[in-house]
């Protein structure tokens, strides 16, 4: 399936969409084209927001992000999603935070079917009294006190992998972060890759997530960009470094958005995106 | 040879860390040290990125915890929930290793917002990431951060991980695990705990450096340890090693340690 009919079809206004990958495999070229199709309203789920949702929260898709950390890694601020919270701009972004730990336990929750997961954490914090989702349990076989943080469930799952097959199995490795446990918990799923093979050949510590789980396939080569996929590309530094400036001024973030994602680079990038059915 | 304060600084964290420890390490000046202790007195210590690397041995200084040279040097290359449950939470690691915007004198650390009102900060920071776990549950704690008013305050705009929390005993109150911040290295000394109190008090001191200077850098009345002791600069050796680590980084990035600081700005 194509990347504009595969957004089309799974991610709606007011939905709830994780974009995972931890650094590594961030699905980039599936957030551009959320902004082309101008969603609105979404509730944005992610442990590092990073570059990704600085731009779709800029290009004003968000209502809301929940998240664990939201920097721009080795860099800097997130401009956009400052302004967002400082100031509004471009609309108003409700947030909800949690440490990395409390976020990857929600996902396994929801991806174990299970309500709440129970872990060491946030006690002493600020974090419990400005969050929801957070809750003291006791532990019925020692009395230990422990905090329960409850299940994510998004609407979507949304990454980036390196390869799947012909029958639409996906498999990624290298840092494989979250996107296991996101694309478990969550009700629908896009999955971008590099490139179609014909046998997935095993991978040292790689992942493979199975056709029936995974809803669209679609094939986006350096999709990606400017985070990377072990294998195929590098991580762009030089981007994370450049986008501070670009990110930093709402002009420049509109020119830049006009540019390359609304503009003729990204029409090019759509044009290679090869139709693939899975 | 002479050197910056940041060098003593990286330095001094790096001398803190010893061979074949296990040390979880957050990107920036926790990283550069961890990474100069690795090529110089530690070439076994384990450094542990939050991305799931295990053992990562990267020839060059990464931007991100994410870069791909951690997961191509890694001994072991695992899951983001596996790294915090069976790896932080079970207490397998030695060494936390932290940067901060705020410090209070309980070792309190606050990178969420400055400004007291949560709804409406003066500052929005990256917020918690990692950090709180690894205050949390790691056998002990090292806090890395350049030294000023504006970061060293009496109290933090926003509890993101815990030190001492109130005082003596608030750990074990809180049940957390690890022994917590048992070094904060600064651009002009050491502080570590009162072993009554918990109040970070001054222990070391770069050469150079007046204990007035500290004091006038610290938003609290500091104590200053009876035992206080001048910290060696930096050797030869030292410096050659950081500034060729350093080189490694991307263009424009040399001095590292962005985190602690753009984000306060």
């Amino acid at each position: 399936m194509s990347l504009a009919g595969a957004i089309a079809a799974a991610i709606h206004d007011g939905d709830t969409v994780a974009m995972e990958g931890f650094t590594h495999l961030i699905p980039h070229a599936a957030g551009h084209e959320v902004i082309r199709q101008g969603r609105k309203d979404l509730t944005l789920v992610r442990m590092t927001p990073d570059i990704i949702y600085d731009q779709l929260i800029g290009a004003g898709c968000a209502r809301k992000l929940v998240f664990s950390w939201a920097g721009n890694p080795g860099v800097g601020s997130l401009h956009r999603f400052r302004d967002a919270v400082e100031h509004g701009w471009p609309v108003p972004l409700e947030i909800e935070e949690h440490s990395h730990a409390g976020m990857a336990n929600r996902y396994v929750a929801g991806a174990s079917g299970l309500p709440f997961a129970i872990m060491r954490g946030y006690r002493g914090t600020s974090l419990p009294g400005h969050t929801a989702g957070v809750a003291e349990v006791v532990c019925p076989f020692t009395g230990e006190r422990l905090t329960a943080v409850s299940a994510l469930r998004p609407d979507v799952a949304v990454i980036h992998a390196q390869r799947a097959d012909r029958e639409g199995n996906v498999q990624y490795w290298g840092i494989t972060g979250v996107q296991k446990e996101c694309v478990l918990a969550a009700a629908r799923s896009v999955i971008t890759v590099e490139e179609i093979v014909d046998v997935l050949d095993p991978r040292p510590g790689a992942v493979v997530l199975p056709s029936w789980l995974v809803s669209y396939v679609a094939v986006v080569p350096g999709g990606a960009h400017p985070s990377y996929a072990l294998g195929y590309s590098a991580r762009d530094n030089d981007f994370y470094l450049a986008w501070d400036a670009i990110s930093r001024d709402r002009e420049r973030f509109g020119s830049w958005l006009d540019e390359f994602v609304f503009g003729r680079a990204a029409m090019l990038a759509g044009a290679a995106e090869s139709p693939v059915d899975a | 040879m002479s050197y910056t304060s940041d060098e003593m600084m990286t330095v001094t964290a790096a001398r803190a860390l010893t061979d074949r420890m296990t040390c979880f390490v957050g990107i920036g000046l926790p990283s550069e040290a961890a990474n100069l202790a690795r090529t110089t007195h530690a070439p076994n210590l384990v450094l542990i990125y939050e991305s799931g690397t295990i053992g990562a041995k990267p020839g060059a200084l990464p931007l991100s915890i994410g870069d791909g040279i951690l997961a191509e040097t890694a001994e072991s290359v695992v899951s983001v929930p596996e790294i915090f449950n069976y790896w932080l939470q079970a207490g397998r690691i030695d060494m936390g290793f932290l940067g901060a915007a705020q410090l209070d004198r309980f070792g309190n650390i606050n990178t969420t917002v400055i400004g007291t009102d949560y709804a409406d900060p003066a500052v929005r920071l990256p917020g918690a990431g990692g950090a709180p776990e690894i205050a949390a549950a790691c056998k002990e704690v090292i806090v890395i951060i350049r030294q000023s008013r504006r970061t060293f305050v009496e109290r933090v705009d926003f509890v993101t991980s815990v030190g001492f929390g109130d005082g003596h005993g608030s750990r074990q109150r809180l049940g957390l695990t690890g022994a917590g911040p048992c070094r904060v290295i600064t651009d002009l000394g050491v502080l570590q705990p009162d072993p009554e109190t918990s109040e970070l008090s001054l222990t070391g001191i770069y050469p150079g450096v007046l204990v007035a200077d500290v004091k006038d850098r610290t938003g609290w009345d500091l104590r200053v340890s009876a035992e206080l002791s001048e910290i060696p600069k930096p050797s030869q050796s030292e410096l050659m090693a950081l500034r060729s680590l350093l080189a490694t980084m991307p263009a424009g990035k040399a001095a590292g340690a962005a985190m602690t600081t753009s984000t306060a700005r």
